[in-house]
């Protein structure tokens, strides 16, 4: 629909409480932190049809989406949203990412977007829901004007307006709606009585990506373009000084050049195997240079953990839910419990490697395909590195094989950057491809992360002061600086996890040491919770066996003022069959044990329970009970998937990856050396939806924190063996 | 040069001998249904049928299928077991970014053709090709809803 815009502020209250900021508000430049879900949100662009919505004269429906899918099902659960109130069939819409632009600003009070943060959906069901009214109330206005009856006398059924005499299809009115001013005070329906959210709809992707026709960025093709691969220096930081068989490369099969770009070389050729078997054979002198990027020659994993760990007893910033005063409670405490836990760098490990396709236009436009979670950002970027207005750039966003937060910007040396600057020089389309083999090189990797946790008991039985120090760096202090992170600052991506757990604790220190990483960290699926809650749910198990009680019945205890953990702990109970913590045996005669987590992450709140036993000395996980309550929901189906998705990973992780650096130089190049989850280690999952009615939350990433401390507690009570540095693939865990 | 057979068409593809069928397929034939995730046969992206028999394509030069069949994602409806399968990938919704799933179909299709009622133990030794998205019991269900719908 084509229509002029006719806006009015709206002031709609928002269900959805932000809650806990996570990284990903100070990774978009906020001004600052803001405490409520109406400036997440926002309803400014809630009314703009136009901008959102097509109806084709067959009916079809395409919407653009401001965010983009990658596999949590936000092309089906926002066409969900917009198809409820439109009232058309679901299966009628076609769904694209939207393109660069103000009209699609629908985070952070109508001024960003970024598909992040498990954000999407629980800070715009609101704004879909007036965007499909306003659109439905067009068409009826349509339909009312072309039959001369009052549009009140008029309804709807999925795809048609319905009239006295008969229907008419919503494509036989579109045009005619398009035309109509847009009204401003359609509202969504009220009332539970919905006929798409809340079901478990089928996605809208599932035949595309089942039968090869589903287009990636890799899979992008431009007339006339030519393919680039790319060679980055062994380590970040160095440049390429001559290229020195340049004249053999060039003579290369299908070569058309070679380019030294920054901290890269790259081969354009007419195909990407002949492109990267040139830049494979490239002699290159590298030359050393100055200023951040540089990662030092003798960095390492192993001397950053120990850096980490002097950082353990210096004093930090404290986190917002500091009360009491844990250090003098421990300072005379007669008994103290004190544990150091660290968790690796991780690698994003995407399955789709990265690119980039770039055309520069006769008419001075640039077009730019590459996998991105932030249109807006990648279009500032590319504008600076093409020397172009950014409204002669246009960001193509296409599916992404899977990102976990590989796909925001994280510094300049990226395919897009560099397919810039090669279709530059060339005068050609370009696309640039990243070997797995360059992606594990140049990715901005999970953090690696430490904490030093002290606990002691009161006469209760329960915790009465907890001082935990985290030394290290988040992505968002990493990218974003400490200025605007408070006074002290406090970088919540860095202690998220330790920090803002939901247990009545006294006396409570969270604090943070800014220890910088030299290599680029980003953001992974679930950010610091992935390990902090494995650091603090396993300490938990810890304190409880010395305070000589059961881990569930300790949680319990510290969470009596908590009716709505009370009952997620009844509903994990409920699903796993009870709480078993064994050792027990199983029926398949596997000696088998139970461990508990929780989190809450992304406004969401979780229960995870883990049943494992051991096979030669590796863990084996039989199955992940899973209890989450993001307050009410859309889709069901989808949330199933994404909570088994995100155990997935953290299993992955907590299992077996790693990403090792020495000499300055990451090792683990491939999947050979980096070993992710594999069907053989895949656990049944068992997933139990809790609809609290408490604000929304996310989905997409609060099912990975809970699971590396589950197993591990399990592992505990199975062996009697504490594990606190992750991965536990790194050594033999015990006897089967 | 070389002379291969894909999805029932003789192709002749101006590329050196040693160039991995994938990259022929994606770049020569624009096949882009086949995926690349690793190119050192570790994750199963790639995988296409040659012969009937699941095949990681960044691993075999050229060359060495001339004269055989090569069936990729794109033609995998044309066989009643992928067809079958298909049809519980979609009823199950089992991919969730999609990236690893042609892969995943053809290295199903191809357990089917050998084994048409495979169990657990034959499902995970088919059924190598790593998912990031870990959609891997979803993966197991179709195979088993396809088997059961032969
Ligand atoms: S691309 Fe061939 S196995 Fe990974
Ligand atoms: S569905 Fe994303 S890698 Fe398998």
């Amino acid at each position: 629909m084509k229509a002029p815009l006719n806006l009015s502020p709206l002031n709609l209250s928002r269900r959805g409480a932000l809650g806990l900021a996570g990284g990903l508000l100070l990774a978009l430049g906020l001004p600052q932190r803001p405490a409520r879900a109406q400036s997440m949100g926002g309803m400014q662009h809630a009314r703009k049809v136009p901008a959102y919505l097509s109806i084709k004269p067959d009916g079809r429906i395409t919407l653009q989406n401001p965010f983009a899918e990658g596999g949590q099902g936000i092309h089906t659960a926002v066409a969900q949203l917009v198809a409820e109130e439109l009232d058309a069939d679901l299966a009628s819409f076609t769904v694209e990412t939207a393109p660069a632009g103000a009209d699609y600003q629908v985070l952070f009070n109508g001024t960003r977007r970024v598909t992040g943060g498990s954000f999407s959906i629980r800070n715009t069901t609101t704004h879909f829901r007036i965007l499909g009214a306003t659109a439905r109330a067009m068409l009826l206005e349509a339909a009312a004007q072309r039959l001369s009856v009052p549009a009140a006398s008029l309804s709807t059924e999925p795809g048609f307006v319905i009239h006295p005499g008969g229907r008419i299809p919503y494509g036989e009115l579109a045009e005619a709606a398009a035309a109509l001013p847009i009204p401003t005070d359609a509202q969504p329906k009220s009332g539970a009585a919905f006929r798409l959210i809340g079901k478990p709809e089928k996605r809208l992707d599932t035949r595309a990506k089942s039968t090869g026709q589903a287009r990636y960025g890799i899979d992008m093709q431009v007339e006339g373009m030519l393919q680039a691969a790319i060679l980055h220096a062994p380590r970040a930081g160095a440049d390429p000084g001559a290229v020195l068989n340049e004249a053999a490369l060039r003579a290369m099969p299908g070569v058309h050049s070679v380019h030294r770009l920054p901290g890269a070389v790259a081969v354009l050729a007419d195909s990407f195997w002949r492109a990267r078997k040139a830049v494979e054979s490239a002699q290159v002198a590298w030359t050393a240079v100055g200023g951040q990027a540089v990662v030092p020659e003798d960095f390492s994993s192993s001397s950053m953990l120990e850096t980490l760990r002097s950082q353990a007893d210096a004093p930090g910033n404290p986190a917002s839910d500091t009360q009491g005063d844990a250090p003098a409670i421990l300072r005379v405490a007669t008994k103290t419990i004190t544990a150091d836990y660290d968790a690796p760098y991780l690698a994003h490990a995407q399955l789709e490697p990265p690119s980039a396709t770039v055309r520069f236009n006769a008419d001075g436009t640039l077009d730019v395909w590459t996998p991105n979670q932030a249109p807006e950002q990648f279009r500032a970027i590319a504008a600076r590195e093409a020397s172009l207005a950014e409204d002669r750039i246009r960001i193509h966003t296409p599916l992404l094989g899977g990102f976990f937060g590989r796909h925001f910007t994280y510094g300049t040396i990226h395919p897009m950057n560099q397919a810039i600057r090669l279709a530059r020089a060339a005068s050609r389309p370009v696309k640039v491809i990243w070997t797995r083999e360059e992606e594990f090189a140049r990715d901005a990797y999970r953090p690696m992360g430490f904490a030093r946790l002290r606990a002691s008991l009161g006469a209760d039985g329960r915790i009465e002061a907890l001082h935990a120090t985290i030394p290290g760096e988040g992505p968002v202090a990493k990218h974003f600086g400490t200025s605007r992170l408070g006074n002290p600052p406090l970088d919540t991506s860095a202690v998220e996890g330790v920090a803002f757990k939901p247990y009545a604790i006294p006396n409570r220190r969270i604090e943070w040491v800014h220890v910088p990483h030299p290599i680029n960290v980003g953001f992974w699926r679930s950010v610091g919770h992935s390990m902090n809650d494995f650091f603090l749910e396993a300490f938990l198990d810890e304190v409880a066996e010395v305070a000589g009680q059961d881990p569930l019945a300790f949680r319990r205890a510290h969470l009596a003022h908590s009716p709505r953990h009370q009952a997620l702990l009844d509903a994990v109970l409920d699903l796993a069959g009870g709480w078993r913590r064994g050792p027990f045996e199983a029926p398949d005669g596997t000696r088998r044990a139970r461990g508990i987590a929780m989190a809450s992450p992304f406004g969401t709140e979780v229960a995870t329970i883990a049943e494992v036993s051991l096979r030669q000395g590796e863990v084996v996980v039989h199955d992940l009970f899973i209890a989450i309550d993001p307050g009410s929901i859309v889709n069901p189906a989808i949330i199933r998937a994404q909570v088994e998705s995100a155990a997935a990973i953290g299993l992955s992780a907590a299992c077996f990856e790693e990403m090792g650096f020495e000499d300055g130089r990451p090792i683990p190049r491939n999947f050979d050396a980096y070993r992710i989850l594999s069907r053989a280690e895949m656990p049944k999952v068992h997933v139990r939806i809790v609809e609290s009615g408490a604000p929304m939350g996310g989905v997409g990433e609060p099912g990975t924190p809970g699971v590396p401390p589950a197993v591990a507690n399990a592992i505990a009570a199975l062996t009697g063996r504490r594990i606190r540095s992750l991965p536990f693939a790194k050594e033999r865990i015990g006897a089967a | 040069m070389a002379e291969i057979t894909v999805n029932g068409e003789a192709r002749r593809v101006e590329v050196e001998g040693d160039t991995p069928l994938l990259w022929v397929l994606r770049d020569t034939l624009g096949l882009t249904g086949t995926k690349y995730g690793c190119g050192v046969a570790q994750c199963g992206a790639c995988t296409v049928l040659v012969d009937g028999v699941a095949t990681r394509s960044c691993q075999v030069p050229v060359d060495s299928v001339a004269g055989r069949a090569v069936t990729t994602i794109e033609a995998i409806e044309a066989d009643p077991i992928g067809a079958r399968l298909v049809a519980a990938w979609v009823a199950l919704d089992v991919p969730q970014c999609g990236y690893c799933q042609s892969g995943q179909l053809m290295a199903a299709t191809a357990l089917l053709k050998e084994t048409p009622k495979p169990d657990e133990a034959a499902i995970a030794a088919a059924m190598t090709n790593l998912c990031r998205c870990g959609t891997y019991n979803a993966i197991a269900a179709g195979i088993r809803q396809a088997s059961e719908a032969a």
